[in-house]
């Protein structure tokens, strides 16, 4: 309760528990059971564009087609954002306050069109710019449960930007 | 428009980082009473209610049945929107438009204080393939200023002085949550929250409410002898999956501001529009957002500013209110810019008024990374 204007307003708290069991679906089971046996990251490819998303989906959102193929793409990949998070963040999935800070990425794998966020394992932002190159890095195969966190994060591998992009223009 | 609304009605409560004294209903019942008083509406004259709220922010599924007794909605027609308020005066123009409504009460409220902002935040991310991934709004965001910074150029000096301009901006609205002076250094020395982003770099979550009253034009004489016509719209939605898109880009906000434009006749947005109220939830984005909106060429949102052409006694003002950066009730901040926007052009701005305003320009966003665009061009000009 707090006092304003020498009058009392109270408030109830409510620890709401809503449990979920969210269906991952066909193509996203697909993916995370190969992620987890094989340490594998699968996306799809679009009958129509030829377009490799990344995770796997049933439709091209721009072609309306439906996606039936799946192709392997990295583990290898091309940073193309950055960010280091200082401002604390609850994990929903644990309850527990994820520490900070911790690196962040939007990678490109190799063999893909569009883009894929995970963790990055620096947080030294004068180590980091668009068009490094990075790996994932899996759990230990004991360890993988079939989610997105059997990739561990993404590491630094090294520098190809000047070999993969025109000059002046961002990777 | 063979028929014509306009907004003939405008109220807006203070925004506060928690809002103690009022519930949800009392929240609404303030700027719906007020929005009555200052038109002459009665309960009678309301045909139609269009809410926006969102059951997650206010924890309470079908979040619209905690206001329906304060909008007058009993024996009527009410739905929500579950967005962004310009979103919801888009839908109560259509109303109108039907043939069906003659008026239309827009109203939206958040009360970011009761929830958990982050947590809300990363229920929007797809639940197998996000959530777990420690990702907000905040840290999207910054993926997405780094990837702009990066490709256009700009350092984090010249976004700083978007922060500079809009909070010192804010400290003329009675409304606004946060205001000061302060300069690109203070800026530049608040702290990272996530990087590149920094603390008064972010918009603060507030609690608060706007509502507007909508008019068909043969009635809007009754209300008020300073309409504000909704002269054109433009909405769209890009890819909800961050690496669908190039962050740096916004087709979707390129795409809205063109049928926006069309609509409402303009050719020139730089020359032809007053003022913008722009929905800078981070500093960063105001640049983004009215370079993709044409007010100049990409790459050079900051020279908008630095050359004092978006500053609050410049040619084109942009978010002389002090914009999102300000008060960021989520949901609300959108119809606010449409109340800014309509405060401009009926010369009820106050002391962040600009003279002579015709043409105003109010953009709300939804989603991360302006995932969704909402464009209005209003006037004061049939």
């Amino acid at each position: 309760m707090r006092r304003e204007e020498g009058k009392e307003y109270l408030y109830i708290t409510l620890h709401t528990e809503l449990p979920y069991q969210y269906s991952a679906g066909r193509y996203m089971s697909r993916f995370l059971t190969t992620l987890r046996d094989e340490a594998k990251i699968l996306a799809s490819r679009c009958t129509q564009c030829g377009t490799v998303l990344v995770p796997p989906r049933v439709v091209c959102g721009n072609c309306f087609a439906e996606m039936k193929d799946f192709v392997e793409v990295g583990p290898r990949g091309t940073l193309k954002t950055f960010s280091v998070i200082n401002f604390p963040f609850i994990d929903p999935f644990t309850g527990v306050q994820r520490p900070v800070p911790y690196g962040y990425a939007i990678v490109q794998l190799d063999g893909c069109d569009n883009w894929l966020p995970h963790f990055l394992d620096e947080i030294d932002v004068q180590k980091l710019r668009i068009g490094l190159r990075v790996e994932a890095v899996f759990k230990p195969r004991e360890e993988r449960e079939g989610a997105m966190t059997d990739i561990l994060h993404f590491r630094v591998i090294g520098d190809r930007s000047r070999e993969s992009s025109p000059e002046g223009e961002v990777s | 428009m063979s028929q014509r609304v306009a907004i003939v009605g405008i109220a807006q409560t203070t925004f506060q980082s928690a809002k103690r004294a009022q519930n949800y209903a009392e929240l609404v019942h303030e700027v719906v009473s007020e929005l009555f008083t200052k038109t002459g509406a009665t309960h009678d004259d309301v045909d139609n209610i269009v809410s926006a709220s969102s059951d997650f922010w206010d924890g309470r599924t079908i979040s619209n049945m905690a206001i329906q007794d304060v909008v007058g909605a009993y024996m009527k027609s009410e739905s929500k929107v579950s967005s962004d308020g310009t979103l919801a005066v888009l839908y109560g123009m259509m109303r109108i438009l039907s043939g069906q409504y003659k008026t239309t009460l827009v109203v939206a409220h958040s009360k970011g204080s009761e929830g958990t902002p982050n947590l809300i935040a990363n229920a929007a991310f797809d639940p197998i393939y996000q959530r777990q991934l420690g990702i907000d709004g905040l840290s999207a965001s910054a993926l997405q200023a780094r990837r702009y910074m990066e490709k256009y150029g700009v350092s984090e000096e010249e976004v700083a002085l978007v922060s500079v301009k809009n909070l010192a901006n804010a400290r003329k609205n009675p409304y606004a949550q946060v205001a000061g002076e302060f300069t690109v250094d203070d800026v530049m020395q608040s702290g990272y929250l996530a990087e590149p982003i920094k603390k008064l770099e972010a918009s603060p979550i507030s609690d608060g409410a706007c509502a507007l009253l909508l008019a068909r034009e043969d009635l809007v004489d009754r209300f008020t002898d300073k309409p504000v016509w909704l002269k054109g719209v433009g909405h769209c939605q890009d890819c909800y999956y961050l690496g669908d898109r190039d962050l740096a880009e916004s087709e979707a906000l390129a795409v809205a501001a063109q049928r926006a434009y069309a609509m409402a006749g303009i050719r020139d947005p730089g020359k032809e529009i007053d003022v913008a109220e722009v929905y800078d939830a981070f500093s960063y984005q105001e640049l983004m957002w009215t370079e993709i909106l044409g007010l100049c060429p990409r790459g050079e949102g900051v020279e908008l500013i630095r050359s004092g052409v978006s500053t609050i006694d410049g040619t084109l003002p942009v978010n002389p209110s002090g914009g999102v950066l300000a008060a960021h009730a989520v949901i609300v901040a959108g119809l606010v810019r449409v109340a800014e926007a309509a405060l401009q052009l009926r010369g009820e701005a106050g002391q962040h008024q600009i003279s002579g305003v015709k043409t105003a320009l109010a953009h709300g966003s939804f989603g991360y990374c302006g995932q969704m665009h909402c464009v209005w061009i209003l006037s004061n000009e049939k």
